[in-house]
């Protein structure tokens, strides 16, 4: 009989993985595994953890999940001229993927990376400059494990926008994929990201914004009806730099997207926007965002604009933070975080927090949840317009503020496309 | 500091008293009453001594038994945004009474002169203090006044309590707790521990286990308090933890407001004070409460000052019911304090209006919970916090609308503003909404004394300090507005004081 002890939940969900060894992110995996260690993967008990419960993210292997076949419409930003990188189940697919070049940028693959990489200072840092004050265990897990993703370091303005596809074909597959991306000072890069990548999927991207450098970057999460994700971005932004990042989830049993910004050049400027569609009638709905913004120097501007539409028992949580260091004067930070509930049985769960330790800023947060404005409907009922019709428009004009978030028109029209989309499958 | 309190003929006392109070904690002095103590710390004997002292009854003293046995096995909670120094609780006395008060006076007259002093340093109306030294015909002079009905605590037991004929015409019981326990065990029995349970925190279960005394109102259907109801407390003997328990109950189409004021001595070890206070609203009633808290904040080094952990809670039971706290809180080196609104009835209303300052070194954790239980419920929240020094003040509130509470509405508005660079000024809100058609609206700035404003002030001649405190008593004007005649005008000067040194 063997006297073992039980394992951990850490050492459990370890068991499943086959990590990766060498190469030149070897110390930071390991020095990853140990923080990992020490913290522990979170319960419900922990207080980012309150309202998502983590166990089906914990859990040793995957919950399957039924990929979901979509005829109905063409992929998303097919009409934009792009270069593809396609993942599928969380390895990298050359062949389905376009050439890696592009003007200005440097890509190469985290699976492939050679020994002396420019990525090896950075990988791993970000994430963990981010585990203070909140810990994030599956940031750490996802450095110590990650099997693919890109490296992208970018010296100029590109000229066409990439675009990290994931295709989800497996029931069971379980990918973390973990993306460096470097801007240098200066450059500038639209990053596209789609598809729901599989079962349940840990992603980490970590984004270095250098000075006067701008980092554009526009997600759509699924649709896929069954699949969890975890997802963090770690972000340090520049002087002068711009950091702007939108998502658009709609469905998905799980999703809880952590987004991390430190704001450490004056005049930098981090804007961060979500809009999330729930129909809990899928199976169950629930999306998390958690958004942490540190302002550290001067005259920062950050934005936090958060839109979910929620039906059916769909459960919406928001937790944002602006904390704003000594000395950081004059900064501006701005978060909105809002619900619509379209019926009585979903919930929206918030904490917009600020911690503030300079006097001469101007921060505000605003949280509103509730129906539909009535009077409204009614006046587009009373114009003639369907009811039908009257929701979609109340909800379209509900995210919009979310959507404004996205500088190109071409995206932005793309987006509210899928939104519209959405609305007319989730009639009632 | 004492004796050059004393008036001398020809100088005006408000004069000395600004000369005497520049730099230092206004109501900084203590009153020499020998203090009857029972030995330092902690456990089942201090407890069964308190409620032998109390002569309580033995239903009485299993409650805190019970109680006492729940707090061993519990943690002092580490969520808030405060640096608490360790405390020893063993170190601590957890009774401590005046000694003239062993046995209890037969009238007014046999009171200590000296607390009668004290009272008189509070600044409890000099009307007031004839009735409470028993001078005759006093209850004459104040008739067709305001009245103001005082039940005085003085450290751990109550001294004396004044209008209790004109309160007893109306019905309304006001007594000091552990009288109730022996008078009305019906009614303690009833309510106590059904607001705040027991073991509901480790500060409120420590309170339950050791409370001294505190105040008991009842006030029965139908009936209008006649008055306003009042407590001071004061801590007083150095290293004596408060522990007042105060228990209001409502009954249906009752109203009251009830005044608590505080001011402790000047003192350099830490003073513990873990309060309860519960309040039962029945269908159609409304209570008013209202705090102003000033106790020694410690002194600009940050050294000294009372912790202040207290758990208040009002349960608005039945349809209709009503309750509304306002609290002005300018003391106290560490407050950690959430008065709270269970809106169980349907269309019960909680509303929450705070003013905290924070300065020098003083650490606020403060703000309000409102469970939306009933239908129609409806919850406003104003909350002003104010840092300045090397303060930390920290707004944190819960609203929460239960599936059941549809159609209930919740607007908060939590506003911060920062005086120097050295301090800080922080939001945590929890919003938890379960229906849809409840509306929930949350706003929050932060921000700093408007430079134009200032300079307005100063153009017309006001010093910076003046000009500081004028545009602070603006910025809290909403809540300075919600309270009671009595304290609005004292809250005013208090914000002023608070923020003593904190510019230039």
């Amino acid at each position: 009989m063997s006297t073992a002890a039980k394992p951990t939940p850490v050492e459990a969900r370890l068991a499943t993985l086959d990590l990766p060894r060498g190469g030149a992110f070897a110390p930071a995996r390991a020095e990853a595994l140990a923080r990992l260690g020490a913290m522990g993967l979170p319960g419900r008990r922990d207080e980012y953890w309150r309202w998502t419960d983590p166990a089906s993210l914990n859990a040793p292997a995957a919950i399957p999940a039924k990929p979901l076949e979509i005829n109905d419409e063409a992929p998303v930003f097919d009409t934009v001229d792009r270069v593809k990188l396609v993942f599928v189940d969380g390895v990298f697919d050359a062949a389905a993927s376009d050439a890696p070049e592009l003007a200005g940028v440097e890509i190469s693959r985290l699976a492939e990376a050679a020994d002396l990489h420019w990525a090896a200072g950075l990988y791993g840092a970000l994430e963990t400059a981010g585990q203070k004050p909140v810990a994030r265990p599956f940031a750490a897990l996802n450095t110590a494990a990650a099997t693919d993703g890109v490296l992208i370091r970018v010296t100029g303005r590109a000229a066409r926008p990439i675009n990290l596809i994931y295709v989800h074909n497996s029931e069971v597959s379980d990918p973390i994929l973990h993306h460096v991306i470097k801007l240098e000072e200066g450059a500038e890069l639209t990053l596209l990201e789609t598809g729901p990548a599989g079962a349940r999927f840990n992603k980490v991207m970590e984004v270095d914004v250098a000075k006067a450098a701008r980092f554009h970057h526009i997600r759509v999460q699924g649709r896929d009806h069954e699949r969890r994700a975890i997802t963090h971005i770690f972000a340090r932004v520049g002087e002068a730099a711009l950091f702007k990042s939108f998502t658009l989830t709609a469905n998905g049993m799980l999703t809880r997207n952590e987004c991390v910004i430190d704001i450490v050049g004056n005049d930098a400027m981090a804007h961060v926007a979500g809009a999330a569609l729930g129909d809990g009638a899928t199976g169950a709905f629930l999306h998390d965002d958690t958004v942490f913004v540190t302002h550290g120097a001067e005259r920062g501007e950050s934005r936090q604009v958060f839109k979910k539409v929620l039906k059916h028992g769909a459960v919406g949580t928001f937790q944002g933070k602006i904390l704003v260091k000594p000395g950081a004067q004059k900064t501006d930070g701005y978060q909105i975080s809002q619900s619509l509930l379209l019926d009585d049985d979903s919930q929206f769960l918030a904490k917009p927090e600020l911690e503030i330790y300079a006097d001469d800023v101007k921060c505000s947060h605003g949280s509103t949840t509730g129906a539909i404005d009535e009077t409204a409907l009614f006046y587009l009922r009373s114009r003639g317009v369907p009811m039908e019709e009257a929701v979609a428009l109340m909800v379209i004009s509900f995210v919009a503020d979310a959507l404004g978030e996205i500088e190109d028109e071409g995206l932005r029209d793309e987006i509210q496309s899928r939104l519209e989309a959405w609305l007319a499958r989730h009639r009632g | 500091m004492n004796q050059e309190l004393d008036i001398r003929e020809g100088v005006d006392r408000e004069t000395v008293e600004t000369v005497v109070n520049m730099g230092s904690y206004k109501y900084g002095w203590d009153t020499d009453i020998e203090m009857d103590y029972a030995p330092k710390g902690i456990s089942e004997d201090i407890v069964r001594l308190i409620s032998a002292k109390n002569a309580e009854p033995e239903w009485m003293l299993a409650w805190r038994l019970d109680a006492y046995r729940r707090w061993v096995g519990m943690a002092q909670p580490d969520w808030a945004l405060l640096k608490v120094p360790a405390i020893d609780y063993q170190d601590l006395y957890y009774y401590a009474r005046p000694k003239s008060m062993e046995t209890k006076p037969k009238s007014l007259d046999e009171v200590d002169p000296k607390l009668l002093a004290t009272y008189e340093k509070l600044g409890i109306p000099l009307k007031e203090q004839l009735i409470l030294a028993g001078v005759e015909g006093a209850e004459h002079i104040v008739e067709g006044e305001r009245q103001v009905a005082v039940d005085a605590v003085f450290d751990s037991v109550s001294v004396g309590t004044t209008f209790k004929d004109k309160l007893a015409e109306a019905g309304v019981i006001f007594c000091s707790i552990s009288e109730a326990i022996k008078e009305h065990p019906e009614l303690v029995k009833k309510y106590l521990g059904s607001v705040v349970p027991q073991s509901d925190n480790f500060f409120a279960t420590l309170n339950s286990a050791v409370f001294s005394d505190g105040s008991f109102v009842y006030v029965p259907p139908g009936t209008r308090c006649p008055m306003e109801l009042s407590t001071y407390f004061r801590i007083n003997a150095e290293n004596t933890g408060q522990f007042e328990r105060t228990l209001i109950i409502c009954d249906r189409g009752a109203y009251v407001s009830y005044l608590e004021g505080c001011t402790a001595p000047k003192r350099d070890t830490a003073q513990l004070h873990a309060a309860v206070v519960e309040i039962v609203v029945l269908e159609d009633a409304e209570v008013k409460y209202s705090t102003v808290q000033n106790w020694f904040p410690g002194d600009e080094e940050g050294k000294g000052g009372i912790y202040n952990f207290v758990t208040k809670r009002a349960d608005c039971r039945e349809a209709r019911a009503k309750v509304m706290w306002t609290q002005v809180e300018t003391g106290s080196a560490i407050t950690w304090k959430y008065p709270s609104c269970i809106l169980r009835g349907d269309e019960s209303q909680g509303e929450f209006y705070s003013i905290a300052i924070a300065n020098n070194f003083q650490q606020a954790d403060t703000g309000t919970k409102m469970i939306h239980l009933g239908r129609d419920t409806r919850s406003r929240i104003v909350s002003k916090g104010i840092s300045a020094g090397q303060a930390q003040n920290t707004y944190r509130g819960l609203v929460s609308m239960h599936p059941r509470a549809k159609n209930s509405r919740n607007y908060t508005q939590c506003d911060s503003l920062l005086i120097g660079d050295k301090c800080g000024a922080h939001t945590v809100p929890y919003i938890e909404v379960k229906n849809n058609s409840s509306r929930v609206e949350h706003e929050a700035t932060t921000s700093k004394v408007d430079d134009d404003q200032l300079f307005y002030c100063r153009a017309r001649g006001m010093d910076e300090e003046e000009a500081v405190a004028l545009v602070v008593n603006g910025f809290c004007r909403e809540v300075l507005q919600a309270l009671p005649m009595e304290f609005a005008m004292e809250a005013q000067s208090l914000v002023a004081i608070s923020l003593e040194g904190s510019v230039g």
